[in-house]
């Protein structure tokens, strides 16, 4: 028989459970494109699924979409609940839309871009190691706290349509390791404990511009404004900002 | 974790409660089984004038003989009943529902600006401190809640909400964390016209539960969402602050987003602040509270718990997840995340 490359799903009515065992019967099947049609608050899609497979989503998925995923490609139609991309390990998930709180939750590897905007938290502990770096771009705007307590990892956040500067509290509250990169100026009050602004530098810019052209290629976007080096970038006050304040070394 | 959904139709045009069932039940997760419940706005059009007293009762002897006698003394029963229920298999029934329109003798309350109220007040601290076996859960006029231990869809179905009709609704789905599911301890929490839904931990209970206290209320509930029922009667009715200024003092700025405003605001938040210390409220929080004029929705300031908004046309829908707004919209446009501790407020327009 030969494989169903592409399939089909109806998620209307259909509980997570139920909905990531056919993905899974799919992906054994030899499916490489997967359609989930009319999903609404479904969670968990896609976790820790381990497949070189596309699946796009038209709907809301539910929270932690692609949790511990590692190589699929979700595009979302819609807008996601919080934590899409918590702890992933690989592959990308492209939303046109929005999400909810904490997007890219500890994330470890692999790529989240979002159109529009995401709640408060955005990249809370990412983190990276070796050749893993995990990476969030962001089009519009984020709340506070964006990437409190990151470890590692890249988060770009390019301010497309805002008016004025980025005014949310604590960016990189607690940070110690990793990068936040926001588009335009940020106001030295706004950032969190343990943050601080660093140079950017030749290497930094061709990473961002790289993953600009990229965003930018997903939606359609036109990339001429954006290919400068209006970037602030912010980063751990030191390599270990918080060395000595739980226990005495 | 727990999962709000509430919507006002801003016309005051009625809608049946399926469709608020619906959209709980698509947040079961969010929930453990042990208590679920809605409240309605508009539901009892018979008896508008009428106090809707929702009580449990652990049996319908001795603690309602007793109910019924202080009622007589403080006014006159109108009409009461059996709130109608049907067996659902996984619910377990603990409590009897049962409802009293009653309208209080405002002569009895001297030296009160607001008798009717203060009578109910007082008649419920009673009741709920006083009478074994008998809670009062609902006291308003022309709307009710309807709560039990149990999964969002199981609980509606036992009191049928899709046969009530109302222009506003709360709805609630439980994950009892610090305290024991019980019916009385889920939400809908209301008093008068004051109904709360809450997701997250109050963990100022103490300090608030004393100044609530201070001002002649009793906390009975084992709970802390109780508390935010009657800080916004203080607040709102008492004092008569408006939903935004309620805000302010229950989740105001931090000091240096203060010490950064305009003059006037600057001293107008400051006062807020300081006169309502003891109101504050610290912890987690998504919070919608509803009353007969409208709905105000808003998290603890650093936002800690989900809140989404969807406004359109008529209808302004308040709710832990979008997918649970587009159950009853499917296609909505305006969906958003209002910033931590800004109030959203749906105001009925006539």
């Amino acid at each position: 028989m030969i494989p169903d490359e592409k399939v089909v799903i109806d998620a209307r009515g259909i509980h997570y459970t139920r909905l990531n065992g056919l993905i899974r019967q799919a992906v054994e099947d030899g499916a490489t494109e997967i359609v989930l049609k009319n999903v609404l608050g479904q969670r968990f899609i896609a976790d820790a699924l381990k497949a070189d497979v596309c699946i796009e989503i038209y709907g809301v998925p539910g929270g932690d979409l692609g949790m511990f995923m590692s190589g699929p490609v979700c595009i979302v139609h819609g807008n996601c609940e919080h934590a899409p991309g918590n702890t992933m390990d690989d592959g990308r998930i492209i939303v046109h839309g929005s999400t909810g709180d904490a997007a890219a939750h500890s994330m470890r590897g692999g790529k989240i871009f979002v159109r529009d905007y995401i709640g408060y938290r955005g990249g809370i502990h990412m983190k990276e190691y070796d050749q893993k770096k995990p990476t969030l771009v962001i089009g519009k705007s984020a709340h506070a706290f964006l990437g409190e307590y990151m470890a590692g990892g890249l988060i770009i956040m390019l301010g497309i349509d805002q008016k004025g500067p980025f005014l949310e509290r604590g960016i990189g509250s607690g940070i110690h390791g990793g990068r936040i990169v926001i588009r335009g100026p940020v106001d030295d009050r706004y950032l969190g404990v343990g943050a601080r602004k660093m140079e950017l530098d030749e290497n930094m810019l061709c990473e961002i511009h790289s993953l600009v052209k990229e965003f930018c290629n997903y939606f359609n976007i036109d990339d001429k404004p954006l290919m400068d080096n209006d970037y602030t970038i912010i980063g751990p006050s030191s390599s270990r900002p918080f060395a000595g304040k739980y226990t005495w070394e | 974790m727990c999962g709000i959904f509430s919507v006002i139709d801003r016309n005051r045009s009625r809608m049946d409660g399926s469709a608020i069932k619906d959209a709980l039940s698509l947040m079961d997760e969010r929930g453990s089984g042990e208590g679920a419940g809605y409240v309605a706005y508009g539901i009892y059009p018979d008896f508008p004038d009428c106090y809707a007293l929702h009580v449990f009762f652990d049996n319908i002897v001795e603690p309602k003989s007793k109910v019924d006698d202080l009622l007589s003394k403080w006014g006159v029963i109108v009409h009461q009943e059996e709130i109608p229920t049907y067996e659902q298999p996984r619910l377990k029934r603990q409590h009897i529902p049962w409802r009293y329109f009653f309208k209080p003798y405002k002569d009895l309350m001297v030296g009160s600006l607001t008798p009717e109220e203060d009578i109910i007040i007082k008649t419920v601290m009673s009741i709920n401190s006083g009478i074994n076996g008998a809670l009062v859960f609902s006291s308003g006029k022309n709307m009710g809640v309807f709560k039990a231990a149990g999964w969002p869809e199981d609980v509606a179905n036992f009191y049928r909400i899709d046969s009530y009709k109302g222009y506003i609704w709360l709805a609630h789905n439980r994950y009892p964390t610090n305290t024991p599911g019980w019916w009385g301890g889920a939400h809908p929490f209301n008093l008068l016209d004051w109904s709360v839904v809450h997701n997250g931990e109050i963990t100022s209970y103490g300090t608030n539960r004393q100044y609530v206290e201070s001002n002649g209320y009793k906390c009975t509930m084992s709970t802390d969402t109780e508390v935010v029922a009657y800080l916004f009667d203080l607040l709102g009715r008492k004092h008569e602050l408006p939903e935004n200024f309620i805000v302010k003092a229950l989740a105001p700025h931090f000091w240096d987003e203060i010490d950064s405003m305009q003059p006037r605001e600057r001293e107008l938040n400051r006062a807020i602040r300081l006169t309502y210390g003891p109101a504050m409220m610290n912890g987690p929080f998504g919070i919608v509270v509803a009353r007969s004029d409208g709905i105000v929705g808003f998290t603890d300031r650093i936002k800690l718990r989900p809140l989404v908004v969807g406004d359109d046309g008529d209808r302004l829908y308040i709710s832990s997840e979008e997918a649970a707004i587009r159950t009853v919209d499917p296609d909505i446009e305006n969906i958003y995340m209002p910033k931590a501790g800004e109030p959203v407020i749906g105001r009925a327009v006539i």
